[in-house]
Parts: structure tokens; C-alpha cells; sequence
């Protein structure tokens, strides 16, 4: 019998050591065998280096097979190790103070909907045999036996709407590529993965690659099945190194089984797939920008139309979709449209990996249906604060997304009832902050970032936001503060109407939230504000 | 050996590097020059070879890939990661993004700049280090987070900062 000993091998997880604690145990275990020690029965042990769960406040979580399940302890450190093991943490005792006993039984993992994390975290994400065992390439081979139209129509009716931000429905995106003519001979389509997920407080796409990277090849290949590309590039930023290293094995190893190549699953179909990588620039997640950078050149926003489903990469049609699009796909194709649809409300379907980040006290990646609201998510899943200081503000959907005030934070988790309050719910991505904020500062930086990352191709971008720092900062030192509020607002006007992009479109949504909710920061020191905020 | 003969020797010295650097880049643009949208893949690797750009690196791929100098300088000077000077031993990147301001990330970075006495965008005097502004690394739930090389390393405070330069520089020590 063998026991399997689970050590993930994604970037939280490494990033708190869990590469030297998987070796530790290797050579303790080693030690132990040839002393006879302590080993339950006759079993062999296995270290898996599984992917992550995504409940990255338990990093690095190490997972043992008991009769009863997985049992997990958390937060484990290299220090850790000898006492796990004196401790019977290989019989599957409960004893030590890490243990955070069945992994699957844990509220927070339990409340969750994991469709698309269904598999995350549970074997070595590289393994092939692990992916079937799991359902994998069920979606393909379903989808393979229909037409490309009746792709898109199920695509349609599962009510899929891109998950990079946007939200435009996917099946409308794949009927106009499947509808558009190529302009070459023969006849050449795309796919197109958008995996540069450059937003602060997102990391779903970044665990799909690491933890399930067979899922985003299974969903391009369908996507290439029902709009005729043959195609596919996966565009990932280049600050995600452990992604990189992953996602290029599982290509290589998806191509030596004819998972991708000239015949996929010996259909005599074709689908083949290439892995670019960013270089260090925020715009590039904006799709004609990206379109760009894939043709080496600057990546310079194009003005839209024509829309990229019609001239795309090259010139062609193509799809581009977010990460998690493609990896909602093979759930589609393998347990049907309408089993999507059923999870949501209104018309967000299905369900949205959240990502809790930023001074959280439980972060991680939770999935959801659409419905639930931001205050489940920050205090029955998060716990609150990391820092124990109470919560004045989250920042939802990215840097380009608005802060959100205690008294928003009913609101439910649906694309609609975020676009009613001001607010984007974009990629899910939560950043909580403690009452330590200087919101005058968040403003500023956002105005900042803009500076750093515009592509320089439209003026109220390029130049707005160099103005809208210097305009902050006069309102900060109190140089005509209420002059210069009525000159950031009119700035934010034309950033939000001239801007070619959603870039230079969306920084104002920042500064606004800061100014309408926290404007008392703009004019004297974050602590006193907050005390102004408190006795008011 | 008098000094002439020296600073002829250093010339010829640097000419031979300079042969051996075009043939390295011409072959790297060779391998990729087939591939649509060529470029980048071009300049990861030449990147990956010298820790930056060499400016002779411009007319060869440009010849590779039929476009002008200035095309291709144009793209090298747009994205961040690409370099024009060579790098430190290490390249450190710090996260300014906003998940990881919310956990002190602010203080982190003043810290860093303050242990290493260099900014943005510069080398340590010693040649170890580069200091990089990055703008999220994906570990914004274990933040603040700093990458050495293509090491990602999470929960990262003052202490914690100050013990991996002294292992990272006794580490260059043990080498030479």
C-alpha cells in the first residue's frame, strides 16, 4: 500500500518554502525507512507535489491519504517537519497543532462551488493519467462528436460571459469568429488565450496554469473545435515563472500523447498551441494591445471596430478569451450547458472563482454561483483583517476597479448589481484594507500606475494621468484644494469619455470611489480622517 | 609590457567578445525567425543569455526579420523587462501593486531601497544587485511579495528581507 504525502508546487505555496520542506520530508522520510521507524504498517510513502487548493492563508499545506480522507496542516515551515513526523502526521494522526484536520471538510473549502477548481489541488497537476482519472477530457470528447455551430449554441445557452473583466457573452464572441471569413489561403482562425493577469488582487488564472493547466489546453482545443482554428496561442505574462514552467511541460507532454497536434484523440482534427510570454507590460492584458505584442510589435491599442473576432491576430478572425473562459469550457461540454446555467442569478451565470487578497486574514481563491455578497465573502470566508485592525475599504476588479466603502459591501456578487453602485466586479479579484489606508494615496498611485503602464497611443491616457498625480499631490499639500478637486473631476471626465481604452477609461473609476467616500483623506492625514470617519 | 601594448591587447579582447556575442544573437534569430510574431521570443532569449539587450543585437535581428532599426528599438524600448545595460548577479523586483500595499508593501519597498542605497531601474555598486519595480507577482494573498530571479518569495517583512541579502550575498562569497 502506498500512503501519498501532498506538498503543492504552486507560487504561494513556493513562496513560503515549500520546495525545501518537500525535500526535508523526502530525506526524513528516507532516514526513517532505513531506521525502521514509526512508518504505519508496511506502507511506502509517496510525496505528490500536487497543485494548490487555492486557500493560500493555509500555504504551504501539506496533505496526507488517510481511511477517512485528505487530512491537511497548515502553514507548515521547514522547522515544522520533524515534529509532523514524530507526531504520527504519516498514520494520519491528528495530533499536532498545525493540523487543520479533513481538508474537504473545512468550511471554507466546503461552502465553495468549485466548478472549474473541482480539480485544483487534488495530484500532481502535470499528470495526465491524474487529469482523466478526474473527468478530464470528458468536455473534448463530447465535443468532439458535434458540428461547430451546435459548439457555439451550447457555448450560447450555458450563459458564459468572458471572465477577463468585461463580460461580453462568449458565445457571441466564438458565432462571430465561426461566422467570419479569413482573408488567406488557406483559410487561417486563432485562439487566442489572454493569460497576462496583470491585476493587483487576482490569482484564479495563475491557478488554473499551475494547479490544472490540462483544463485550459482541453477548453482552447474545443474552442478552436467550434469556431475552425487550428491555431491557438496562451499569451502569459512573464512575471509568473512557476506558470510558465508548468503550462510549457503540459503542452509538451499534451503533444506527445496527440492531445494536441495533427489529430487530437485520433479525430484526424487539428489543434496546435503555443506558449508566448509577456514581457512586463499591464496594457498587453487589454486584447488588441496583446494582439499586438503576439506580432512583435509595440503593443499599441487598436481602435476598435473592426473588432478582433473579424481582424485579429494577423489580421484574422480570432477568439480572445480571458484564462478562466477557456477553462469553464471542458465543464460545459462535459456535463452540459444547462448544468452551467443553473448556478447564478440573473444574467451572470454559473459561478466566479473570487479571489480574497491584500490584508485579509483568510485568503485565497473562492468560488462561487454569482448571487452571493461581498460581506460573505470578506468576513465568513475572509475572517476579517489579517492585521486585526477593523476594514475600511476593498478595491474590487483590479486597479481600474473602485473602492468600495463599508456600506456597499451588501451588495451582491453579480456583473449588474456592481455596474449599478459604480463599482466593476471585472475578474474577481477582492484587495482589502485596514484603517491604516490613506485613500489620497490609493488615488494617487492609481493615477500613477496609469502613468507607468499607458501604451501612449491616446492623449487623455498618456497625458491626463501625469496630470492627475500632479493634481492630487496639490490638493494633499493644500494648494487650492477646492480649485484643483473640480480640476480632478473634470480630468476624470475626459479620461473616462476620451480614452481609446479601458486604461485610461477606467483609472478615474479609483480616484472617484476615494473621492466620493474618503474625501476627508485628500486634506489631512489618513489617521485623523479616519477618526473624523469614526465620530461622524 | 607597456601600456599600449595593453590597451591593444583589451581592444582585440573585445572584439573576439564581440564576434562571439553577434554569432550567439544571429543564431537565436536564426531558430526563431521562422515563427510569426518573432520578435519577443527573440528577445526573451537574447535576454535570458546576457541579462539585457546588447545594442548590436539590433541590426542583426532586424535583418532577420526584415524590418528597420528603429522597429526594433522600438519594441525593446516599449516593454519594461527588456534591459539595455547588463543586470546584477540578482534581479530583484519589488511589488508596488495594491494587494500588496494593503500589508505594508509601502514600507517594504522604502526599506529595500533604503538596505541596498540604490533606486528603481539601478545596480548596487558591487554588481549584485538589481532593483526592478514589478507590478503584481499573483501572490496577493500572502503578500507583500518579492521575486529574486524567478523566485517569487511571499509574506516578506524588513527581517525577513534583511536575512535572504545576507544569505544571497554570502552565497556569491562561497562562489568567488
Amino acid at each position: 500500500m502506498t500512503i501519498k504525502l501532498y506538498i503543492p508546487q504552486d507560487t504561494t505555496a513556493l513562496s513560503l518554502d515549500a520546495d525545501r520542506i518537500a525535500q526535508r520530508f523526502e530525506e526524513q522520510i528516507q532516514q526513517r525507512v532505513s531506521d525502521r521507524m514509526t512508518l504505519p504498517g508496511d506502507a511506502d510513502i509517496e510525496v505528490v507535489r500536487n497543485g494548490s487548493r487555492g486557500m493560500f492563508w493555509l500555504e504551504p499545506l501539506v496533505e496526507i491519504d488517510t481511511p477517512q480522507g485528505r487530512v491537511g496542516y497548515g502553514c507548515v515551515t521547514l522547522d515544522d517537519v520533524d515534529t509532523l513526523l514524530e507526531e504520527g502526521i504519516l498514520a494520519g494522526e491528528y495530533g499536532h497543532r498545525l493540523c487543520v484536520g479533513l481538508v474537504e471538510e473545512l468550511d471554507y473549502f466546503k461552502r465553495q462551488q468549485r466548478l472549474i477548481f473541482a480539480r485544483a489541488g487534488l495530484d500532481d497537476p502535470l499528470s495526465l493519467t491524474a487529469y482523466r482519472r478526474q473527468a478530464g477530457f470528458d468536455g473534448l470528447a463530447a465535443a468532439l462528436a458535434q458540428t461547430p455551430q451546435q459548439l457555439v449554441d451550447a457555448v450560447k445557452a450555458s450563459g458564459l460571459r468572458g471572465r477577463g473583466g468585461a463580460a461580453f457573452p462568449t458565445g457571441i464572441k466564438w458565432q462571430t469568429v465561426l461566422d467570419a471569413e479569413s482573408t488567406v489561403q488557406p483559410a487561417q482562425k486563432y485562439i487566442v488565450c489572454n493569460a497576462d493577469e496583470g491585476d493587483s488582487g487576482t490569482f484564479a488564472d495563475r491557478l488554473v496554469m499551475e494547479a490544472d493547466p490540462y483544463m485550459l489546453i482541453e477548453g482552447m482545443i474545443i474552442a478552436g473545435l467550434a469556431v475552425g482554428a487550428n491555431q491557438g496561442y496562451i499569451y502569459l505574462r512573464q512575471e509568473y515563472p512557476e506558470a510558465y514552467r508548468i503550462l510549457s511541460e503540459a503542452i509538451n507532454r499534451a503533444q506527445g500523447e496527440g492531445i494536441l497536434g495533427d489529430n487530437i484523440l485520433g479525430s484526424g482534427r487539428a489543434f496546435h498551441l503555443q506558449l508566448r510570454l509577456g514581457a512586463g507590460a499591464y496594457i498587453c492584458g487589454e486584447e488588441t494591445s496583446l494582439l499586438e505584442s503576439l506580432e512583435g510589435k509595440r503593443a499599441l491599442v487598436r481602435a476598435k471596430p473592426p473588432l478582433p473576432a473579424i481582424v485579429g491576430l494577423f489580421g484574422q478572425p480570432t477568439v480572445v478569451n480571458n484564462v478562466l473562459t477557456l477553462a469553464t469550457i471542458p465543464y460545459i461540454f462535459a456535463h452540459g450547458a444547462q448544468a452551467y446555467a443553473d448556478y447564478g442569478m440573473g444574467r451572470s451565470r454559473g459561478s466566479l472563482p473570487f479571489q480574497l487578497a491584500g490584508n485579509i486574514k483568510r485568503g485565497g481563491v473562492v468560488e462561487l454561483a454569482f448571487g452571493a455578497s461581498l460581506d460573505e465573502l470578506l468576513f465568513d470566508f475572509g475572517g476579517g483583517s489579517a492585521s486585526g485592525l477593523t476594514l475600511r475599504t476593498v478595491q474590487v476588479g483590479g486597479p481600474l476597479g473602485a473602492y468600495m466603502p463599508r456600506q456597499q459591501w451588501s451588495t451582491v456578487l453579480d456583473y449588474e448589481a456592481f455596474a449599478e453602485v459604480g463599482a466593476v466586479l471585472g475578474h474577481g479579484g477582492i484587495v482589502a484594507f485596514d484603517e491604516t489606508v490613506d485613500m489620497a494615496q490609493q488615488a494617487r498611485f492609481a493615477m500613477e500606475f496609469c502613468v507607468v503602464e499607458s501604451c501612449g497611443k491616446c492623449t487623455p491616457c498618456r497625458i491626463g494621468s501625469t496630470r492627475g498625480v500632479e493634481v492630487i499631490d496639490k490638493i494633499t499639500v493644500g494648494n487650492n484644494p477646492e480649485y484643483n478637486w473640480q480640476l480632478l473631476d473634470d480630468l476624470c471626465d475626459t479620461l473616462e469619455a476620451a480614452s481609446l481604452c479601458a486604461m485610461g477609461g477606467m483609472t478615474p473609476n479609483p480616484v472617484r470611489s476615494a473621492m466620493q467616500y474618503y474625501p476627508a483623506d485628500f486634506t489631512r492625514s489618513a489617521t485623523t480622517a479616519v477618526e473624523d470617519e469614526q465620530h461622524a | 609590457m607597456d601600456v599600449s601594448m595593453q590597451r591593444n591587447k583589451t581592444i582585440i579582447a573585445s572584439d573576439s567578445v564581440a564576434q562571439s556575442q553577434q554569432k550567439t544573437i544571429a543564431s537565436i534569430v536564426e531558430r526563431y525567425a521562422h515563427q510569426a510574431g518573432a520578435l519577443l521570443p527573440i528577445l526573451h532569449q537574447i535576454q535570458a543569455v546576457y541579462s539585457y539587450i546588447p545594442k548590436q543585437a539590433v541590426p542583426i535581428i532586424a535583418a532577420g526579420l526584415r524590418q528597420t532599426n528603429a522597429e526594433i528599438h522600438g519594441v525593446i524600448s516599449f516593454y519594461h523587462f527588456f534591459r539595455d545595460s547588463p543586470s546584477g548577479r540578482y534581479v530583484l523586483q519589488v511589488c508596488r501593486a495594491e494587494a500588496c500595499q494593503a500589508q505594508g508593501g509601502r514600507d517594504l519597498e522604502a526599506h529595500i531601497k533604503t538596505v541596498l542605497a540604490i533606486d528603481y531601474q539601478q545596480n548596487t555598486p558591487d554588481k549584485q544587485f538589481t532593483l526592478e519595480p514589478v507590478y503584481c507577482l499573483g501572490n496577493c494573498a500572502c503578500g507583500p511579495s518579492i521575486r529574486v530571479d524567478n523566485k517569487i518569495i511571499g509574506r516578506v517583512d524588513a527581517a525577513r528581507f534583511d536575512a535572504l541579502v545576507t544569505q544571497l550575498t554570502s552565497q556569491v562569497a562561497e562562489v568567488s
